[in-house]
């Protein structure tokens, strides 16, 4: 997704783009997920400042793309389960409300006013308007075509070609070399691997997610609704396992139960003791979903950096190498600004926000 | 008496008994499965598509395509080729995923 937003900005800034995938349009973490575009789970920060700007840039291409896209402004509620956690909730939401994050807090009582089969009992909530979802892989599709950048796909990088200073020249393919005076390594959770390959380093980790799904269904999850524990399990640098419910409806109708986080390496062994756990947190927030069938489950590996930022800008060795990826979950709904800074960079223009914190040369040489 | 093949296979069933569909009584046999009685009646269709409503039955009548869903006895997105036939079962039309009183 990212490296389609690349595509678009550029394309639209009056670059001659050609987009190189080894595999099909969203055949990595882009088809792999549940396409989020979330303000409500990152504290306040250059993520977030990020995310806010994705927002309103993906609203402008979901009124230029085709409707297939299944984008849906729904809004996101994030439910605590203590008491305790949603004084933690409550602290969280007016730290993002000064960053410029609509909140709204939801007591315990009008909980069912927002979504009706919420279990019982539960403290509160806040609301969040700003989160939406698109269906990824149409997204990414819609928008590499809207691009009209020539797409190569089932095309891998075997090599980064550059001149007699160590500038970028192009790359190379099995079916031949491609000349460019700029590449953008938007490989997500590969793009360590392609950076390597032209000389650079980038510490990009997979970090393993199921999405459990259920038979098609009628609306019966409104918003993209979430345990309040989901930004502690995010926000966490631990190998180890964590879930934390994520439930959200679909326009096709199957409810998306995520999220786990665990950092194996490429494994895409089915786990079942994550899908158990999916599936246990998922009826603890909605009981009605004991009563439908999950039909089947996914996995895939967000590209986790261990800052949690992504790298995005210019490689401060190699020239006329400019870096998009590392965005760990959250790549979908950072896409349009990643995007966008890409391409200003490229044509010499002004970054909309401050990209220091993303600066790609930040991590040293292991 | 329902079409079936038992006489080309010399087939000697058990005696036969009666289910509903949507409320009209459908005979069947002991062993026949739920798609295979409607058949036997002459219904073909017994679930209408979650987009625009078309009529669907049994089309690969061994499990895999899941075409031939439908409600019985109250429980949607039964395999009706799959579902042997009992006494009494209620077949009821299934509209799209059968789950409409969940929506909200």
């Amino acid at each position: 997704m990212v490296g389609a937003a690349c595509a678009y900005y550029a394309a639209r800034s009056g670059l001659t783009v050609t987009v190189v995938d080894r595999g099909p349009v969203a055949g990595g973490t882009t088809g792999a997920g549940e396409g989020n575009l979330l303000v409500s789970d990152k504290e306040p920060g250059p993520e977030l400042d990020l995310a806010l700007l994705s927002t309103g840039l993906w609203r402008t291409l979901a009124e230029d793309l085709p409707q297939h896209t299944e984008y849906e402004p729904k809004g996101g509620l994030v439910v605590a389960s203590t008491g305790p956690g949603l004084d933690a909730l409550r602290d969280f939401a007016a730290a993002q409300a000064t960053a410029g994050v609509t909140a709204r807090e939801i007591p315990a009582d009008r909980l069912h006013d927002l979504e009706p089969h919420l279990a019982p009992g539960l403290p509160g909530g806040v609301h969040y308007p700003q989160d939406a979802q698109v269906q990824p892989a149409l997204a990414a599709a819609h928008l590499l075509r809207a691009s009209r950048a020539e797409v190569r796909t089932g095309e891998e990088v075997t090599a980064v070609l550059t001149g007699p200073g160590g500038e970028v020249r192009g790359v190379r393919t099995p079916s031949g070399t491609l000349h460019a005076p700029c590449v953008v390594n938007a490989a997500g959770t590969w793009g360590g691997e392609l950076a390597r390959l032209a000389g650079a380093y980038l510490p990009v980790l997979p970090r393993r997610g199921f999405v459990l799904v259920t038979e098609p269904l009628p609306r019966v999850v409104r918003h993209k609704v979430y345990a309040a524990d989901y930004v502690a399990d995010v926000a966490s640098a631990s190998a180890a396992l964590q879930t934390s419910a994520v439930v959200e409806g679909t326009p096709a109708g199957p409810v998306l139960i995520g999220a786990s986080r665990e950092r194996v390496g490429f494994d895409r062994t089915l786990s079942v003791e994550v899908l158990r756990r999916l599936a246990a947190q998922a009826t603890a927030l909605f009981p009605v979903l004991a009563r439908v069938r999950a039909l089947r489950t996914y996995a895939g590996f967000r590209p986790y950096m261990p800052d949690h930022l992504p790298a995005i800008g210019a490689d401060p060795r190699v020239p006329g190498l400019l870096h998009a990826c590392g965005h760990e979950g959250a790549g979908i709904g950072l896409a349009p600004a990643t995007g966008l800074i890409i391409a200003r960079l490229l044509t010499g223009g002004e970054p909309p926000l401050d990209v220091t914190p993303f600066r790609p040369g930040r991590f040293a040489a292991a | 008496m329902a079409r079936t093949p038992a006489d080309l296979v010399g087939a000697d069933p058990g005696p036969p008994f009666e289910i509903t569909f949507d409320g009209r009584t459908v005979t069947a046999l002991p062993g026949q499965s739920v798609a295979a009685a409607l058949w036997g009646a002459g219904i073909l269709a017994w679930r209408t598509t979650r987009d625009g409503g078309r009529p669907r039955g049994a089309f690969c009548g061994i499990g895999q395509c899941y075409d031939c869903l439908a409600t019985v006895n109250g429980q949607p997105n039964k395999r009706a080729c799959l579902v042997p036939a009992r006494p009494g079962d209620a077949v009821t039309t299934q509209e799209g995923h059968g789950h409409a009183p969940l929506g909200v």
